[in-house]
């Protein structure tokens, strides 16, 4: 407790997911004094680790109209108040001759009946809007779905909540909660680079920790009944659709093909799995194997298309109070105020929900805290758009026509919207590649490294692509280290840090390795361990074990 | 899981890309123009931007020569130039220019040119004419047009040697091209002359088309593709009748067997394997001890080959330098194979000038240094490119074969 920061906020925010962002935000911008503390980067968790789907709703039509009418009010939210993170792609619901067109029609009634436009397609029409549509489809809906992109949505709130003034802290973890009596005041928290401990002191604590909460909370003295689920999703080399594909039939395993900035996605799956696998999952060769024959369903193309990685994330599902059994799960928002269900005041946590809900739960979270802090101001999050995607802003392609923009701008500009203005190119070197996949300047890099909390390889990867195309950092990884070489001045640890990242992008691509991406990481190995000389990290495993969260 | 993807690469084949990086190392346009993103950029980099969205086409691409360099560098095989094509072809705003479609309608143009040879030969080469093109529309005024013949090379055939090709007990047929045809059908003449010499007759294609190369390369693929459909017509009827067809133009060979299916969509399958350079197909006679060539004693030459991009690309170099070894009198000289920067089309626009010559000079210098007494080159645009810029004459190989035999003495070898 020596070096106990003594300023005293008004609100803790735990977490760097969206939820995490969109409440810290939400604070900042009613004027509370407020810090968000991320144990490891943002997005590190079930925020980086989705589809990216910008739900309109219609999955949840059917099932559970509560969720429908969040997803569609809030789509049409984030359409304009993260235009830079939102694509407007339209998504398609297909009935495939395996189906029961019965299904069809009572979705149909269900989207309209939650207020999500749903257009019946011929089958041929279907075909002509998305050509790479499974053709034997007997059914069409057509859904206002989209893709948005959870890293770009995530550090554009993180930016928000800074120009609202609050502090940002990254890779420290909360290790315990200060009390006075049964009120929590503080959390104890600890440095993952130095182990170093110190305080911060708030009057409210909010955790947004994710299925991370459920052990947040255990810290503070009470009892969430989360269980982890994890949902595997495999990422292909390119786009082989432009609008989200879905099946029309009960929400079931691998029914989801979403576009995403140059790649697409198939998912998901759903385990439950020990709290021990949460900081280290595994897709196995079952889920690449079922995502993989599920997903040509969707879209025949992706049985000739290149599977760049696997990955997956862990949905926080959340029992009910009232059933300890675990067998009543709920999949909407759970705000839980610890001063009346447990007694304890001063802590909040906000979990459940999904990607596309986050402002929403942030709403209700920080509703909760002015309440306890005494304090009447309204949102505004729903109005104000996020940096990047101001109103007055010109898009890319209008731009474009006032100047000839090179393909590295074009594809900046996507990544950070009407920001994309302070990427700064002061000499042809500035112009270089990086990340040539992903189109990622010098430039792009120095402006990350200045303004986006980067600290590593990986934190550069999920601010701007870096090594997220098809080569997997092959090119750009050891360009990437040079310049946080160059930046933070240690040769050690860039070399550290290109060693994890590139094991981070083997991690991912071991399951689907085969064909050309075999080949690619066979061309990636001669160039970092035989050309380069990079050595395989021959430490003991906990120093490991700490190494590997220092870069995630 | 394998098992579902045995095959994990689409159609367009970019992702087969391991992003090596040797195809720019080969460009020749990236050395010479920095606002070139050479070909691993331009093709699958660029390629999935264009799919996730066509504002990401890059008029850059336009800088491209469709040299094929970078197919043939590539370990992985990936039609890195095809797609590069086909984005072109695809994306690019605007048509094509008056000036582009005046360059790419070598038929058209061809016929009112030949028929008023004198007069445009003449015209083409006076500096005022040349300063209006150059400004006007944009034809850089240092470039040298080739001249236009008198009279077709159709016209002459059909004249003068038709009837006398039917007596022959074997026949091919020949694919002679646009410059054969207008600009220089003594090339055509030499073929005839190497063929007889053999034992074989030549009979033309019914209603040959320019093959298309230019128009491709100025995006006029409605004009290409009818073009591209009545010459696999012909292609097919010499076929049916038994004859091979062959061509003196590594570029037209190239486009026919290559370009019509990747950037045209036509379907060759069933003919390509009988559309062949002539060199490849009479040095496979004498290698299998079909035919026997006999040499004039007093031939001397040094001669020095050029290998043109698309014969690097056929990959048929061997049979033409094999041929030019076979000649008792020559001293050969290998040149290192470097693009001439000519391109067809490309090196005549004012724009691209600067480039060509940037690109061909090494090349240049490597004919200079090597003391021939001219080059040897299986392509017409090359010749026009190296007679322009070094002042050594440029001759086919056929045409080198038809000097060097010995007529008569090889007639009676192959009765």
């Amino acid at each position: 407790m020596e070096n106990a920061n003594h300023k005293e906020y008004d609100v803790i925010v735990i977490g760097g997911g969206a939820t995490g962002a969109g409440t810290a935000r939400d604070c900042a911008m009613r004027g509370l004094k407020t810090i968000l503390i991320e144990r490891l980067d943002f997005t590190a968790g079930a925020t980086g680790r989705n589809h990216g789907l910008l739900h309109s709703g219609a999955r949840y039509a059917h099932t559970d109209p509560e969720s429908a009418a969040e997803c569609i009010k809030e789509n049409m939210i984030l359409r304009r108040i993260a235009r830079h993170c939102v694509e407007e792609t339209g998504g398609l619901f297909i009935t495939l001759p395996e189906d029961s067109l019965d299904y069809q029609d009572a979705f149909v009634k269900d989207c309209l009946a939650s207020g999500i436009q749903a257009d019946v397609l011929d089958p041929k029409e279907a075909i002509q809007l998305e050509p790479a549509v499974n053709p034997d489809l007997i059914g069409a809906v057509k859904v206002p779905d989209g893709s948005i992109d959870p890293f770009r949505l995530t550090t554009a709130n993180v930016l928000s909540a800074r120009i609202n003034g609050a502090d940002i802290i990254t890779y420290h973890e909360i290790v315990g909660f200060e009390k006075d009596g049964n009120r929590i005041i503080g959390v104890r928290i600890r440095s993952i680079h130095t182990g170093e401990e110190s305080c911060i002191y708030g009057k409210v604590t909010i955790n947004a920790a994710g299925i991370w909460g459920h052990h947040v909370a255990e810290l503070a003295g009470v009892t969430v009944n989360m269980y982890p689920a994890k949902g595997a999703l495999l990422i292909f080399g390119h786009r082989v659709n432009n609008m989200v594909i879905n099946r029309c039939r009960k929400p079931a395993d691998a029914d989801i093909l979403v576009p995403g900035d140059t790649i697409c996605v198939v998912g998901t799956t759903s385990t439950r799995i020990p709290f021990s696998e949460i900081d280290n999952m595994k897709v196995t060769a079952d889920e690449v194997d079922l995502l993989l024959r599920e997903g040509i369903k969707l879209s025949p193309a992706l049985a000739y298309t290149r599977v760049l990685r696997a990955y997956a994330g862990v949905r926080p599902l959340v029992a009910a109070d009232n059933d300890p059994s675990g067998r009543s799960i709920s999949r909407g928002i759970v705000c839980l105020d610890h001063a009346k269900r447990d007694g304890i005041e001063g802590f909040i946590t906000i979990t459940g929900g999904k990607l596309i809900t986050y402002r929403m739960m942030a709403e209700e979270a920080t509703d909760l805290a002015c309440r306890k802090l005494g304090i009447d101001r309204p949102c505004t999050t729903a109005e104000v758009p996020l940096p990047g995607s101001e109103p007055d802003a010109d898009d890319e392609e209008r731009r474009a026509h006032i100047i000839e923009l090179s393909t590295e701008q074009k594809a900046a500009e996507g990544r950070h919207g009407s920001w994309s203005g302070k990427i700064e190119s002061k000499s042809d070197s500035d112009d270089a590649l990086v990340c040539e996949c992903e189109q990622v300047s010098v430039a792009e890099v120095n402006y990350a490294m200045d303004e986006l909390n980067v600290h590593n390889l990986v934190n550069l990867r999920r601010r701007t692509r870096l090594g997220m195309g098809t080569c997997q950092g092959e090119l750009c990884a050891c360009r990437g280290a040079g310049l946080l070489e160059r930046h933070d001045g240690c040769t050690q640890r860039s070399l550290d840090d290109l060693s994890y990242f590139m094991n981070e992008r083997w991690h991912g691509m071991y399951p689907v390795c085969w064909g050309e991406t075999l080949c690619e990481v066979q061309f990636t190995s001669w160039l970092y361990q035989g050309v380069m000389g990079l050595g395989s990290a021959d430490k003991d495993d906990s120093s490991l074990r700490t190494d590997h969260l220092n870069n995630l | 899981m394998m098992n579902l993807q045995q095959q994990n690469i689409s159609d367009n084949n970019f992702e087969s890309c391991i992003k090596c990086t040797i195809c720019t190392v080969y460009c020749p346009v990236t050395a010479v123009n920095p606002d070139y993103p050479g070909p691993k950029q331009a093709g699958p980099d660029g390629e999935r931007y264009r799919l996730k969205k066509p504002f990401f086409y890059d008029e850059a691409l336009k800088y491209c020569l469709n040299c094929k360099r970078c197919e043939v560098a590539c370990p992985n095989n990936v039609k890195i130039g095809d797609i590069i094509q086909a984005a072109r072809i695809k994306y690019a705003k605007g048509k094509p220019s008056l000036r582009d479609t005046l360059l790419s309608n070598t038929d058209f143009m061809g016929q009112m040119a030949t028929s008023m040879s004198p007069i445009v030969n003449f015209s083409l080469g006076l500096k005022p004419v040349k300063l209006i093109m150059d400004k006007v529309l944009k034809i850089d005024d240092h470039r040298t047009f080739p001249k236009y013949a008198s009279q077709k090379f159709e016209t002459w055939y059909h004249k003068n040697a038709e009837k006398e090709q039917e007596a022959f007990p074997r026949h091919v047929s020949y694919f002679h091209g646009c410059y054969v045809n207008y600009n220089y059908p003594q090339l055509g003449k030499d073929l005839l002359k190497v063929m007889n010499a053999i034992g074989y007759g030549v009979r033309l294609l019914d209603k040959e088309k320019c093959c298309g190369v230019a128009k491709i390369a100025n995006r006029c693929i409605d004009e290409a593709t009818r073009d591209g459909e009545n010459n696999l017509r012909a292609i097919r009827e010499a076929v049916e009748r038994g004859d091979e067809v062959l061509s003196t133009s590594s570029t037209c060979c190239f486009t026919i067997r290559d370009e019509y299916p990747h950037l045209l969509h036509l379907d060759n399958a069933d003919v390509r394997d009988h559309m062949m350079l002539a060199t490849r197909f009479i040095y496979n006679l004498i290698d299998k001890g079909k035919v026997k060539l006999a040499f004039r004693k007093d031939y001397r030459k040094r001669i020095a080959y050029h290998v043109p991009c698309h014969m690097e690309k056929l990959g048929w170099t061997i049979y033409s330098t094999s041929l030019l070894r076979m000649i008792p009198g020559v001293e050969f000289i290998d040149l290192p194979s470097h693009c001439c920067g000519i391109a067809g089309t490309y090196g005549f626009k004012k724009e691209y000038y600067k480039y060509s010559q940037a690109i061909g000079e090494p090349l240049f210098e490597s004919i200079r240094a090597s003391g021939c007494d001219f080059v040897a080159c299986d392509c017409e645009t090359c010749k026009w490119q190296i007679e322009m810029s070094v002042d050594v004459p440029v001759l086919n190989p056929i045409s080198v074969l038809a000097e060097a035999i010995d007529f008569d003495a090889t007639r009676r070898l192959n009765v």
